[in-house]
């Protein structure tokens, strides 16, 4: 298990500096000084002087991504163009709140639609099968900013239940951020239903397949039993695999429900800066971002052997 | 004579009727889509505007047709970029082997590192926010995933004996790529465009709602959700029928997946059958 899992996280070291160097030649590749980038209009010549001094402008560019690599293990991604604020706390504070939006949503989705892919399963080609597959397809055709709209229109707007727009955090109330929450998480939860309840379906109706569950069967054991003490660990691997791409995917992708609720997460800051031309913050969120994703599948990783302890002796 | 599938008949029809909208889009609108025409603006749908008029007073109709040329142009050009350079790419580095291998399989690790719309939202502040740099982005990002599945199916072809008898008739190594490798490569790269098709979809739409995409006033359906943002008190259809659009069309590339994967898949045929 040990060596499993150590095996497994020196996996991870290569593939963050490769995240680390795709980021550095990203913003390398822009035409013009990397200096005169990062500092933007506002930088006079001394600044930019002191900049190109920092960054190791003159040097090789193995030797600038090397300065660059050290500065950023001391966390240092440097300062925004716009705020003049340094990049790495201010990601931290969007990020929080990013997460208060994404994790529920996640967990949430799992635990309903995992026993639903599950029982669509069990009654393959039945109409309650039928039923569940149709709703998760649909559910997963709607695009998420266009569910947020719609769910806004309807719980806000028109029943007047939940409020319209904004965000408030839970160090000033405890109930105004959990009912401002309650839409962007509720509709982030509608779409993940759908793909989660697919795949808990298609790696259930696989493991079904299976001599063991036949036995099982054979055993006289009850369904329940069958389906939770033999099918369900076996079944949840590939679900559990697929939640660690659906959290990095959503933290990538929730600017958009950021946008739809205007929460001023994390999403919002990388595509404003976007708009700002603000390298620094960009290039720190899609650090930060794609390093989530890496240690989040990491963790899913090493979790695993929980569900399928098969994947350790391997 | 196995039975149609319904999800291929009302894929089939949803893709058609976008595809047609598209097409009819892009030489024929009711209106003109970019035309202001304040006296009838934020008018509901009626015989005259069928889905209801814009803040300006543009027709909703022709402008969701115009938006559809847009999109589905968009989608086509970035699933042909993503194929024809991952399939070149995967080929290459599946038929050679060794360290050309290994180095494209290096690179392409690294962008397959990155969640696929973030890697999009990275190549945009550097190419810029406009429908190249979409196509760019878009297609480089699922690029990686042509490149992973081609090279997977050309490493275990190059070792079934149909190629090894090319070789030994005296065939060249591109004549054996092209008659035996590629056609091979046919039933994966066709399951795979269609589901990219939507991706595509989706991602073009998400950036131009996020004002990354196609600038207005050239509508496309992402473009057209943002606007209504402000009018959602006033005028439901802004919201309704862009949204129901890009919704139809994602059913239908779904189920048309759905239905070429079990077919095309020779698992799931077995799983099938």
């Amino acid at each position: 298990m040990l060596r499993f899992a150590l095996t497994r996280m020196a996996m991870a070291i290569p593939t963050l500096i490769m995240v680390g160097v795709t980021v550095f030649i990203l913003v390398r590749v822009i035409p013009g000084d990397p200096a005169s980038l990062m500092l933007g209009d506002a930088g006079d010549a001394a600044a930019l002087a002191a900049l190109r001094e920092r960054l190791g402008i003159d040097k090789s560019l193995p030797q600038q991504f090397l300065i660059w690599a050290g500065l950023l293990l001391q966390g240092d991604m440097g300062t925004s163009i716009a705020t003049g604020n340094p990049v790495l706390p201010t990601i931290i504070g969007r990020f929080l709140i990013s997460v208060q939006v994404v994790v529920p949503a996640v967990i949430l989705s799992t635990l309903v639609a995992v026993p639903m892919g599950m029982f669509a399963a069990w009654r393959q080609n039945k109409l309650g099968d039928i039923a569940l597959v149709t709703s998760a397809t649909l559910l997963m055709s709607v695009p998420t900013f266009w569910m947020g709209m719609l769910l806004l229109l309807l719980f806000g707007l028109k029943l007047g239940w939940l409020p319209i727009v904004g965000y408030v955090s839970f160090s000033e109330s405890f109930k105004g951020a959990a009912f401002y929450l309650i839409l962007p998480i509720f509709t982030l939860f509608l779409h993940e239903v759908g793909v989660i309840l697919r795949m808990a379906r298609a790696s259930t109706l696989e493991v079904l397949g299976l001599d063991y569950i036949t036995h099982a069967r054979a055993k006289g054991l009850p369904e329940r039993a069958v389906m939770w003490r033999h099918a369900f660990r076996n079944a949840f691997g590939p679900t559990w695999t697929l939640l660690g791409l659906i959290l990095g995917n959503l933290l990538a992708g929730v600017a958009i429900i950021e946008t739809v609720f205007t929460i001023p997460g994390l999403g919002r800051l990388l595509v404003d800066s976007i708009f700002a031309r603000d390298y620094p913050v960009i290039q720190g969120c899609l650090l930060f971002i794609a390093g989530i994703y890496v240690l989040v599948n990491l963790m899913v990783d090493l979790l695993y052997p929980i569900f399928d302890p098969r994947v350790t002796a391997q | 004579m196995r039975p149609v599938a319904p999800n291929l008949v009302i894929g089939l029809a949803l893709t058609g009727l976008v595809g047609a909208m598209a097409l009819l889009g892009a030489f024929w609108t009711p209106y003109d889509p970019l035309a202001m025409n304040f006296a009838s603006r934020l008018a509901p749908p009626s015989w005259s505007y069928w889905l209801g008029t814009d803040e300006f007073g543009r027709d909703q109709l022709s402008r969701l047709m115009l938006g559809a040329s847009a999109s589905v142009k968009i989608s086509i050009l970035t699933v042909i970029l993503a194929i024809s350079s991952g399939t070149i790419i995967g080929i290459v580095s599946g038929f050679l082997r060794g360290w050309p291998d290994r180095i494209i399989m290096s690179l392409n690790d690294a962008l397959l590192a990155f969640p696929g719309l973030l890697f999009a939202l990275g190549l945009l502040a550097v190419l810029g926010a406009n429908e190249n740099g979409i196509i760019l982005s878009l297609g480089l990002v699922y690029m990686s995933s042509v490149v992973r599945v081609v090279r997977g199916t050309v490493l275990s072809l190059r070792e079934r004996e149909f190629v090894e008898a090319s070789y030994v008739m005296g065939n060249s190594l591109s004549f054996t790529m092209r008659r035996h490798i590629l056609p091979n490569c046919i039933a994966p790269l066709t399951v795979l465009a269609t589901s990219m098709c939507g991706w595509t979809l989706l991602a073009e739409s998400a950036l131009s709602f996020l004002g990354l995409g196609v600038a207005p006033p050239m509508p496309t359906w992402g473009n057209m959700l943002a606007g209504s943002r402000s009018f959602l008190d006033q005028a439901v259809w802004l919201v309704i029928f862009p949204g129901l659009t890009i919704s139809l069309a994602l059913l239908g590339i779904n189920l048309l997946g759905d239905a070429l994967r079990d077919r095309l898949d020779p698992r799931m045929r077995r799983r099938v059958g």
